[in-house]
């Protein structure tokens, strides 16, 4: 009886948490008249399937979806496999240019994005990746790659240094050392730096509105703006139906992935 | 474990099916002399349901009359359309037939990235289209000469949606294209309705700029003047009479709905069915939204816009214009020809509700039928002239900067209309000079 009060503020919290889900739900089930009633209504009256046939029978939705998802993973797995060795560097070796990097690392983070897509836009079309899906994921990796390496330094920063010195004492080589005992300490940072890595890619709308031109490459974020006009004017029950379809394999990777996040929190902690 | 070796699939299969579906260059690559069809990249900004469904019929039926010229369909965003054509433009890959509105092409056709195509349109094309639509995107090469850089196929007005029944309860003067209300007579009917609740009209002013602007061309309001080859910015009386006309409305008389001031084009709708207020000036487009949403039993009619010294309105046109890097721009001419012939036109205009320049569709019996104002919207185009300040350089980021947020504080009654007009001069002669150095 005594948590009845915490569960009331999570159950207030997830309502919370859910609301843009809910509305999705909702707005993609109304007819045009339910949707601009002055009263919106929570629980659609006349409820109709008409949105989600029109949104997937004018966009190649689940094309787009499989696109995204592949360009996501891809970004995501690139990132923390180069992000990690660099992380693990960073927050070891201390010394002057550890300290540069560092600094370029945070300085690379308040370039406008603007400032750098015309340049990168030229690079791909040299190399031949523009409307490419690898020349997206060599985007994505790159705009990712300073935020995990940030995130990654501080979750090796968070081992203590004097677990991998014991392993030493135990005769542990540094790769064994890392590799049995710092690498599932730092399991749960990984898992979030991946999700981190996979929602920016999985969300990313410009860089692939100025790369990919061909229609048979194009990605969810842009299959999706399709659906709205000028001054902000948009059909609202097509894209509230193909946006609550574009949220399923995000939240499926989701479920998949966050028991890692818990569980290897404190696995490898103590040395046996 | 078991999770490591699934990431480690995904991984395989996420990069293999990256690399193998990435292929294809979208580009015009092939070219006729090779025996391969000449492929065009077509980007458009249909978005509604029957507008993007014309555009791919009209491609459909043009790639199988014409398989030596294959054109591809992309479908683009109004919202982010110049941020991608910026880039594409400096990296050479720019789509080879662009759909934009006028506004944007000054810019462009400056920097060299549009096509001239006064010497390449087909006579029939040219004469089917008036000269008021083609001054919408007649502007300076950048080299001191003037060239044509798109073709304009369909154009917005300014109308009146009003709730029928309201109207009627008034008794006021139905006004029609040939005798429109004068903005005396607007104001009046607006306030004969405001009772018990109801409010006369809503003014969604979110982007202020282009409705006011187009309006003041009523009363002659041309808001930058151009002297010794320096374009400065103007706000006499003139351009002050629909600004203060439409401040009244909201302040004086109380005839206008305040909730509406913030919001956007079509947001005032749903309160607009409830019928807290009778009338909504919008642009004509904004009837499809009406036709689909409106609850059974609505009644709504369009209204020709009010009327100043005269009915004139500001033009802009949606156009296909073709990139100056494009490998195939005959080719592309040929496509635009065909796509904006005047049974198309129609076609178009139908499905984006708005009105064709080619006098050929504007003909067509769906574009003057009553229903759904066809009529009416249909009558507005003749009052459409180009708009002065879309040709000014600089006239993109005077809107935005300025122009914007001043209007939103004048109709907002945070700043008076003196102190409006003194800083969209000094700020916006400020953004002006920039340009013409």
């Amino acid at each position: 009886m005594r948590r009845f009060p915490q569960y009331v503020a999570l159950a207030a919290y997830v309502v919370f948490l859910a609301f843009p889900l809910l509305w999705l739900l909702s707005t993609a089930l109304k007819t045009p008249q339910e949707m601009a009633l002055a009263d919106p209504t929570w629980i659609p009256r006349e409820p109709t399937l008409a949105n989600f046939a029109d949104a997937f029978g004018e966009q190649d939705l689940v094309g787009a979806a499989v696109r995204s998802l592949g360009v996501a993973l891809a970004a995501s797995l690139i990132t923390v496999v180069i992000s990690l060795p660099a992380a693990y560097a960073m927050a070891r070796y201390r010394g002057l240019v550890n300290k540069i990097a560092i600094g370029w690392v945070l300085v690379s983070q308040v370039f406008p994005f603007i400032l750098i897509i015309i340049p990168l836009f030229m690079i791909l079309r040299d190399l031949d990746l523009v409307n490419t899906l690898p020349g997206l994921v060599v985007v994505h990796v790159t705009f990712t790659l300073p935020f995990a390496l940030w995130m990654l330094q501080g979750y090796v920063r968070a081992v203590p240094p004097e677990l991998e010195e014991a392993a030493a004492v135990d005769g542990a080589t540094r790769l064994r050392s890392i590799a049995s005992v710092v690498a599932p300490l730092l399991a749960p940072g990984v898992v979030a730096t991946l999700l981190f890595a996979f929602i920016s890619s999985w969300n990313e709308f410009m860089f692939a509105l100025v790369i990919l031109q061909n229609p048979d490459v194009m990605t969810l974020p842009l299959t999706l703006v399709r659906f709205t006009g000028p001054e902000g004017v948009a059909r609202l029950g097509p894209l509230a139906a193909a946006s609550l379809m574009a949220t399923i394999p995000s939240l499926i990777f989701f479920a998949i992935i966050q028991r890692r996040l818990k569980s290897g929190l404190m696995a490898g902690a103590v040395k046996g | 474990m078991r999770i490591k070796s699934a990431l480690a699939a995904a991984a395989i299969v996420a990069l293999a099916g990256a690399c193998g579906s990435g292929g294809g260059d979208g580009g015009s690559s092939s070219s006729s002399s090779s025996g391969e069809p000449v492929k065009i990249n077509f980007l458009s900004l249909a978005w509604q349901k029957e507008s993007v469904a014309a555009n791919k019929q009209i491609v459909d039926e043009w790639n199988k009359a014409n398989p030596n010229i294959q054109v591809t369909y992309v479908q683009g965003s109004w919202d982010n359309v110049n941020d991608q054509l910026v880039t594409q433009f400096a990296g050479g890959t720019a789509p080879d037939v662009i759909h934009n509105d006028s506004p944007a092409l000054s810019g462009f056709a400056t920097d060299g990235y549009l096509l001239d195509l006064k010497d390449k349109l087909p006579a029939e094309l040219k004469s089917d289209i008036p000269q008021s639509a083609w001054d919408t995107v007649t502007f300076g090469d950048g080299k001191g000469g003037q060239g044509v850089y798109g073709v304009p196929f369909l154009q917005e007005s300014q109308v009146i949606i009003a709730n029928k029944k309201l109207l009627d309860a008034a008794k006021v003067r139905i006004p029609t294209p040939d005798n429109p209300w004068t903005w005396d007579e607007f104001s009046a009917a607006a306030k004969k309705m405001t009772k018990d609740g109801t409010f006369g009209v809503a003014w969604a002013m979110k982007s202020p700029v282009n409705k006011t602007l187009n309006l003041a061309l009523n009363f002659g309001g041309t808001f930058f003047q151009t002297a010794d080859g320096k374009t400065t910015v103007k706000v006499g009386p003139e351009e002050r009479e629909v600004l203060q006309r439409i401040h009244d409305q909201l302040y004086t008389d109380k005839s206008a709905d305040p909730a509406a001031l913030g919001q956007g084009t079509a947001d005032p709708l749903p309160a607009f069915y409830k019928g807290k207020f009778a009338m909504l000036p919008a642009g004509v487009f904004l009837r499809q939204q009406v036709a689909e949403q409106a609850p059974d039993g609505f009644e709504w009619v369009t209204l020709p816009g009010p009327k100043g010294t005269s009915a004139q309105q500001g033009a802009v046109s949606q156009t296909l214009s073709i990139a100056q890097d494009s490998k195939h721009p005959d080719e592309a001419m040929k496509f635009i020809a065909y796509f904006l012939n005047g049974a198309n036109q129609a076609k178009l205009a139908k499905g984006d509700w708005l009105l064709p320049t080619s006098q050929q569709a504007a003909a067509d019996p769906a574009m003057t039928t009553q229903e759904n104002g066809w009529d009416v919207a249909t009558a507005s185009a003749k009052n459409l002239v180009v708009a002065p300040f879309l040709k000014v350089n600089g006239f993109d980021e005077w809107k935005t900067k300025v122009a914007t947020p001043v209007l939103q504080e004048y109709f907002a009654n945070k700043i008076t209309i003196d102190e409006a007009a003194k800083r969209l001069v000094d700020e916006g002669n400020k953004v002006l000079e920039r340009y013409q150095r």
